[in-house]
């Protein structure tokens, strides 16, 4: 048991706690709040992974926009600290029926892969070659190119949606 | 000595079930965004763990770039979603996704 596995068990109680939060918590705000503790366990995962960029990323992007966007669509759309009496829908049994199955199954198929696992450290200079890739014509430039695309329709589309009329 | 990648998996697919859960049982729509979000983080640490223990010396760095387009991919859903939303309230008062049935037979 080193410190990495110690630091792993307690970012996976940080992210699934929050995830347990948000979807058992009777208040919407407060599963908004949960919902920011959860990005942040998983931007943890990223630093654990060595993938510092991506936790940056995760950090500025859910935890800054998309946790802000999603309570501003609370405040705007009812009263945030008033319980619901009915949080859940008629088909919440089943749905948990389901969700507990799958998750039984993946469990059970994760532990039995025996997974090839490459040793070997990060390179030092994996961000740059993470830049490179996303723009060179060999790596993942047209992927890039057309996400840059979709984040521009994304915004028009957004402002238009939701304008007054 | 490194966690085991199996770790990670199993943690991920926790997140997604229980983002699943969110998505199934919720009446608020914003609910169900919310547990779609976190289907979508646990792909992501699926991705990134894959590139970290199966693939992390090859220049391309797959994992992370694919991680990247998702979440771009998600803050697009969140900001169109949220805004269909607020176009629902707007016209019918209620954010219930049991309500609003329109295209219901």
């Amino acid at each position: 048991m080193t410190i990495q596995h110690v630091v792993f068990i307690i970012l996976s109680a940080i992210a699934l706690i929050g995830a347990l939060g948000v979807v058992l918590s009777r208040r919407l705000f407060r599963s908004a709040i949960f919902l920011v503790l959860s990005f942040v366990g998983v931007a943890g995962f990223y630093i654990l992974l060595e993938a510092g960029l991506l936790a940056m990323i995760q950090l500025l992007i859910y935890v800054g926009a998309i946790a802000i966007l999603i309570i501003f669509a609370i405040m705007l759309s009812r009263q945030a600290m008033v319980a619901d009496d009915k949080v859940l829908n008629e088909q919440w049994a089943p749905g948990g029926l389901v969700a507990v199955l799958l998750l039984a199954a993946l469990v059970y198929v994760l532990v039995q892969v025996n997974w090839q696992v490459v040793e070997g450290a990060v390179p030092p200079d994996s961000i740059q070659r993470l830049g490179q890739s996303l723009v060179s014509s060999n790596g993942f430039v047209l992927p890039f190119e057309v996400a840059s695309v979709l984040l521009l329709v994304a915004l028009v589309g957004a402002v238009i949606i939701a304008r007054e009329k | 000595m490194q966690v085991p990648l199996s770790w990670y998996l199993v943690v991920a697919a926790a997140l997604f079930c229980i983002g699943l859960y969110g998505v199934l049982s919720r009446r608020n729509a914003i609910g169900i965004l919310m547990g779609v979000e976190l289907m979508l983080n646990a792909v992501n640490v699926n991705l990134v763990a894959f590139w970290r223990y199966v693939d992390p010396l090859r220049a391309a760095m797959t994992g992370q770039v694919f991680a990247i387009i998702v979440i771009t991919v998600a803050a697009a859903e969140a900001a169109v979603g949220l805004a269909l939303i607020i176009a629902v309230y707007r016209n019918r008062r209620t954010v219930d996704v049991t309500q609003v049935d329109e295209l219901k037979l």
